[in-house]
């Protein structure tokens, strides 16, 4: 236990140190709250806006989930079928790679359009779109990166291709789509914000930070930037356990005993 | 002979296609009895591993017919006949060291009952038992090799092809894993063809050395090694091991001045 608070503490404080600084420099510059708030007023902000915080935070977070839930299984459905088939390869692949190209987030509007500029489904899309190529891409590397050599051992075993695929591709693939996963975490968070800039109802991250700011309420504005930052932190940690469960014996969580 | 598990006849191996054609192998005949332990050796690049991929059907003769158990090399690896063993394990790191021998059951979907008590069996012939429920990542490098052998013999294939499999070792765990090999080769009967470079793990191991030349890959003799078995520390000092080595080295060198033609002679 020691050891562990002896792992975090340089870490610790260094932030409590830039905290420090950061109060002690807007108040010795008499920095003006809209251009920067202290940390004091912020946290004075979060504890007053808490419940409302913990709304918006929540919201957000269902959009972001629920983009990268339906752009992952999109993905998934993708990459396997241009794995599995060359055709679908030469039918899917070009337009996989357009679409990258393209700045998603310019669709925000159209989305609003389409799904309802209060519906939650509308960010969901964007998340979608967003987190579809990373997570489609990374999956595909992985079910076609396959040694060789444990191909040829498939083939002497006569495996048919849809054991190959099963027993070599697919767990090949898991620590690349997690990888993606975790990638995708932050990017759902980023999308979803930056759609609901562009539109949405009231109780979310995006719309609460355009809203606080426009009436000078900086400090309010800033503590939703911590909520925005701690719900994306936690999504990512969430992620980065399941990896731990699903595949313990990826070289990234191999306990190696040194201490 | 009629107890030829392989019979390879006037195979020709050529690589590429127009004026990059290589020629790897050429004019090769090869009979392999039942239960014996075939090598083959010779410098790199003189089609030794091609010839063994060739009787794996992992890759077709430009000519010439492969025959293994009266069947052609296709039908025979469709009917789960080979064992095959690499220089690298190529374990799965998913799976444990009892789920990568029961990869090839698996596959096979035999026995599905008798599945992990067969890979547990297996794991006891290369001595392993206890490490079951490792991950490959956890063992050695002769360790893994291990595993990979019991693997190939799980199904009890009726041909163990072995690439160079302690090309990658220390010379010591590779003589330790050689003595091993023999128990197993003993224990189980099981034809072998083994790829080496190495000639005194080459006249150690075999019942046949098969000594081959380089560009094109041609086979210069099949030397029998009839040393007593079975074999073990006490070989590796016998007047006789030391005679055969002696005699596959010079058939290596001399290559050039030996026609095809004049390997019987030459080796009687």
């Amino acid at each position: 236990m020691t050891k562990r608070i002896g792992r975090y503490l340089p870490a610790a404080l260094v932030f409590v140190g830039v905290l420090g600084l950061w109060e002690l420099a807007v108040r010795a510059f008499g920095i003006q709250q809209f251009l920067l708030p202290p940390p004091s007023s912020i946290a004075a902000a979060f504890v007053e806006h808490f419940d409302e915080l913990m709304t918006v935070g929540r919201n957000t977070l269902v959009e972001a989930v629920g983009g990268l839930v339906i752009g992952g299984v999109a993905a998934l459905v993708v990459a396997f079928a241009i794995a599995r088939w060359a055709s679908a390869s030469r039918a899917l692949l070009p337009f996989a790679i357009a679409a990258n190209s393209v700045p998603i987030i310019a669709f925000a509007p159209i989305m609003n359009n389409w799904f309802g500029i209060l519906n939650p489904l509308s960010k969901m899309m964007v998340v979608a779109v967003l987190v579809f190529f990373p997570i489609m891409i990374n999956t595909l590397r992985g079910l076609t990166l396959v040694d060789q050599a444990s191909l040829e051992l498939m083939r002497s075993y006569a495996a048919s291709e849809r054991a190959i695929f099963a027993k070599v591709r697919v767990p090949n693939a898991l620590p690349y789509i997690f990888t993606a996963l975790k990638v995708s975490a932050t990017l759902s968070l980023i999308g979803a914000i930056v759609a609901e800039y562009f539109g949405g109802a009231r109780s979310v991250l995006g719309q609460f930070i355009i809203t606080e700011a426009a009436f000078f309420r900086f400090a309010n504005a800033w503590a939703a930037i911590v909520v925005a930052s701690a719900v994306s932190i936690a999504f990512f940690l969430i992620i980065l356990a399941i990896e731990r469960v699903a595949i313990p014996w990826h070289a990234s969580a191999r306990i190696v005993d040194s201490s | 002979m009629t107890d030829s598990v392989v019979r390879v006849r006037g195979v020709d191996k050529v690589f590429g296609i127009g004026a990059d054609k290589t020629p790897a192998l050429q004019s090769i005949d090869l009979e392999i009895p039942k239960g014996a332990f075939v090598s083959l050796i010779g410098p790199s690049g003189c089609g030794k591993s091609t010839l063994l991929r060739l009787i794996g059907d992992l890759t077709q003769p430009s000519a010439g017919t492969i025959e293994v158990n009266g069947k052609t090399a296709h039908r025979a690896r469709v009917d789960r006949d080979y064992g095959m063993v690499f220089q690298a394990p190529v374990l799965f790191d998913w799976r444990t060291v009892q789920g990568n021998v029961e990869l090839p059951l698996e596959v096979s979907a035999k026995d599905r009952a008798g599945r992990a008590d067969r890979a547990r069996a297996m794991l006891a012939l290369v001595e392993l038992s206890g490490f079951e429920r490792r991950y490959p990542w956890q063992l050695s490098g002769g360790m893994q090799q291990r595993v990979a052998i019991a693997r190939a013999l799980s199904f009890e294939p009726a041909i163990l092809l072995m690439d160079e499999p302690f090309g990658a070792l220390d010379e010591m765990t590779r003589e330790r894993l050689n003595l091993e090999l023999l128990r197993i080769w003993k224990q189980t009967g099981t034809t072998t063809v083994f790829v080496t470079h190495s000639i005194p793990e080459a006249v150690f191991l075999s019942t046949h050395v098969a000594v081959m030349s380089a560009r094109p890959g041609r086979i210069l003799e099949v030397i029998p090694v009839d040393l007593p078995q079975p074999r073990n520390d006490l070989t590796r000092e016998d007047e006789r091991y030391f005679g055969f080595i002696k005699r596959v080295r010079e058939r290596l060198r001399g290559r050039d001045v030996v026609r095809p033609g004049a390997a019987e002679v030459a080796a009687s």
